[in-house]
């Protein structure tokens, strides 16, 4: 029953020039000539950040809600090797190469918002580094997640240079390579939830607890499964290829177990804590929390009867739903729900410039060129023409 | 076979890691940390302050700071807040007619705005690459350009909103007050303090200036009373032979020699507070008002610093990394039975 583990994979072949690709080109080069500007004048010339909100959408949207979209290669990972689930084998590398692209640039995205960026190697040496410090946590972390998915990765570039020996070396210790790339985003996925408990009272209640790691997690697990359902309906549908019903229909359920266990966590902590009453006074804050939830609470309505997970297009809403919901959490934490100095003068106000929206755009413009660059020259997808048992 | 018994062994290994995880708390709970008993810092007194802003001059000068404008002239100096380049400032609380000072309603009063170099600093916690820093004997929270990569997580986690970042350079740096501990080694003291003509901003140690707040608390309002100005001696000082120093400067206990400048004032209308005693586990910058403290800007915080719940569940899941190792050795073990070789399984057929 477990032959359709190793499903065959094949480039999808096909032209790089089309709409997508282009329009992906133009983001591309938007977003250089930006961080040209930003690089030679400073974050102020482009980002619209001060010191009231120090940290805007690059950290936000690019690296904390970013890595965590990426979170379907870890999510998938984990399910078929740790939970030994071979069936959703053919579901790996496309989703491992989106977690690959997600990260990579999350990593060099941050980059452009350090202020003081030819510091950053004192992150990596040991008469510099603060082991007290969540960030610190994060950056290693993901720097070591980011080169173990290349080592994930790597044999899909040797089939095809048909170099076999280094495949087969790097095969043997595939499994070692699995456990890290289990074990690091867990640890970096919670401590972005943890970053922000050092901001104690600037953080509304609603979004401050000491079991944000926890919730950061699973949210993140959860995404990784709302992602791969987003991403295999859409390279589906732009590609004209069969939707992979049959793999699909139990990841769903998979994910409403996770997305079960994090609502629990989530109301849980908030009735024990006593916070849930701030939900219910009229502000921004009540109003950005009610939506979050309303995208975590719909999917379970949407595709909780086994019958609903079979639609496609119910599984498409549910997986935006649940990214949605992620994003909400993170966003609404980090920008929504942080004041600082909440009784002084400062009045600081923080809406993203559109020089900021553009470098975001531009690393989606990269991401997405390069899933379909790859996936159209290198083995990710399994082969159309060949059965899921062979 | 076998798919559903190596799943629920997936489940055990990660329920186990949890378990750790769970026992693991208790054992490395991090209490907020007090200020070091030999901390430096300084009072300041709303009800001394007569809003000259002598202290913010002084701030620029030592510091070597450009001016900063808010008004059309671009004559003067007038910041209107702490920010990468202007690291002290006095802020005006107004209600109504303003009629009389360090009242609520129909008053004004005066609030300083500097770092409070926090016994337990959420910037030194924060900062990932140790360029924030608490002095182990002063107690000072000290700035190094040279490590700092700019992420602004010290800028996030201030609950007082003092590191500042300075957006407008391609090499911006963090500013905040390091109580002048560049002028330590001379014998100078904070320049703020050393300005201050009323006394308003004291310098000292933080347990004499902690006792001199509550004396001053203590007493009864419109009363004649006797204030320090400048440095507040410790017995230590007091003690301490007067040497002169190689440039001809009389030094006493490492500061240089000044004449007493304590006056004679009547007492103001306090709170009965003293803001930083308790905040956060302490701050080495104490504060009196005759204002609410939170309507001048200070905000209301618990007396468990937020470094310290950080660094608890920071050393929780992380300490010596026997978590992450634990459960690396978990998933690796799991992982060994569950992955193929690809080459093997796709020529015979997988298990």
């Amino acid at each position: 029953m477990a032959q359709n583990q190793h499903a065959e994979m094949a480039p999808l072949g096909g032209s790089l020039v089309n709409a997508v690709t282009l329009t992906c080109g133009v983001l591309i080069a938007l977003m250089a000539a930006i961080l040209a500007v930003r690089f030679l004048f400073g974050l102020g010339a482009v980002t619209g950040l001060n010191d009231g909100y120090p940290w805007g959408i690059w950290v936000v949207v690019d690296v904390v809600i970013g890595s965590a979209f990426a979170c379907g290669g870890f999510s998938v990972a984990m399910l078929v090797y740790i939970f030994n689930k071979g069936e959703y084998h053919p579901l790996v590398r496309p989703a491992l190469l989106a977690s690959l692209f997600g990260y990579t640039l999350a990593g060099a995205g941050v980059i452009f918002d350090l202020g003081r960026w030819w510091n950053v190697w004192n992150m990596f040496w040991p008469g510099s580094v603060n082991p007290n410090s969540v960030m610190f946590e994060v950056a290693i972390c993901i720097t070591l997640y980011i080169i173990v998915m290349w080592l994930e990765f790597a044999p899909t570039f040797l089939e095809s240079k048909e170099r076999q020996e280094t495949r087969k070396k790097l095969n043997k210790v595939m499994f070692f390579l699995i456990a890290l790339g289990t074990v690091l985003p867990m640890m970096h996925q919670s401590s972005l939830g943890t970053l922000l408990v050092v901001l104690g009272v600037q953080i509304h209640p609603l979004w401050q607890t000491p079991v944000l790691p926890l919730l950061y997690l699973l949210s993140a697990i959860t995404m990784g499964y709302a992602v791969v359902l987003f991403e295999s309906c859409l390279a589906s549908s732009a590609e004209r290829r069969r939707i992979e019903m049959h793999i699909l229909t139990p990841l769903a359920k998979v994910m409403l177990g996770f997305l079960a266990v994090y609502l629990v966590v989530r109301i849980g902590d908030l009735l024990v804590r006593g916070a849930i009453g701030l939900a219910f006074v009229p502000s921004i804050e009540a109003l950005m929390f009610w939506l979050e939830m309303l995208s975590f609470i719909a999917p379970l309505i949407l595709i909780g009867a086994e019958s609903n997970r079979r639609n496609p297009a119910r599984l498409f809403l549910a997986g935006v739903l649940l990214m949605l919901g992620g994003a909400l959490l993170r966003l609404n934490g980090f920008l929504i729900g942080y004041e600082t100095n909440i009784n002084g003068a400062g009045g600081f106000t923080y809406f993203p410039t559109l020089a900021e929206v553009l470098v975001t755009a531009g690393m989606f413009g990269i991401e997405v060129l390069g899933y379909i660059i790859i996936t159209r020259r290198f083995p990710v997808l399994p082969r159309e023409n060949v059965q899921a048992s062979h | 076979m076998g798919t559903r018994r190596d799943f629920l062994k997936g489940v055990l290994a990660g329920g186990a890691a949890a378990t750790a995880c769970a026992v693991a708390v208790p054992a490395s709970a991090r209490e907020t940390r007090p200020r070091p008993p030999e901390a430096l810092g300084l009072l300041y007194d709303g009800t001394l302050c007569v809003g000259c802003k002598a202290c913010v001059a002084a701030c620029k000068t030592a510091n070597e700071n450009p001016p900063e404008f808010s008004t059309v002239d671009h004559l003067w100096d007038t910041p209107l807040d702490t920010s990468g380049y202007t690291f002290n400032i006095i802020k005006m609380y107004r209600n109504g007619t303003m009629d009389v000072k360090d009242q609520e309603v129909n008053g004004f009063a005066f609030m300083k705005t500097s770092c409070m170099h926090c016994g337990d600093p959420s910037c030194v916690s924060a900062c990932p690459v140790s360029a924030m820093t608490k002095n182990p004997v002063t107690g000072v929270v000290g700035y190094n350009p040279d490590k700092c990569i700019g992420c602004r997580y010290c800028v996030a986690a201030c609950p007082f909103g003092i590191p500042k970042y300075q957006y407008d350079s391609p090499t911006g740096r963090i500013g905040k007050c390091e109580l002048c501990r560049h002028r330590h080694e001379e014998g100078h003291y904070s320049a703020c303090a050393e300005v201050c003509p009323t006394g308003a901003t004291l310098f000292g140690r933080t347990e004499d200036l902690l006792a001199e707040a509550k004396r001053r608390i203590a007493m009864k309002p419109g009363e004649m009373n006797r204030f320090p100005r400048g440095h507040l001696l410790s017995a230590q000082d007091r003690k301490a032979q007067v040497t002169v120093n190689a440039k001809g400067v009389k030094i006493r206990n490492g500061w240089q020699e000044e004449p007493d400048q304590s006056y004679e004032t009547q007492a103001g209308k306090y709170l009965q507070h003293v803001y930083g005693e308790k905040e956060y586990g302490g701050t080495q910058v104490l504060k009196l008002s005759g204002v609410n403290f939170e309507k001048v800007g200070m905000p209301n915080l618990p007396p468990d610093a937020a470094a310290a719940m950080s660094e608890t569940i920071q050393h929780t899941l992380y300490g010596n990394l026997i978590m992450p190792f634990a459960v690396l050795g978990a998933m690796t073990y799991v992982a060994k039975r569950n992955v193929k070789p690809d080459d093997d399984s796709s020529d015979k057929g997988g298990n």
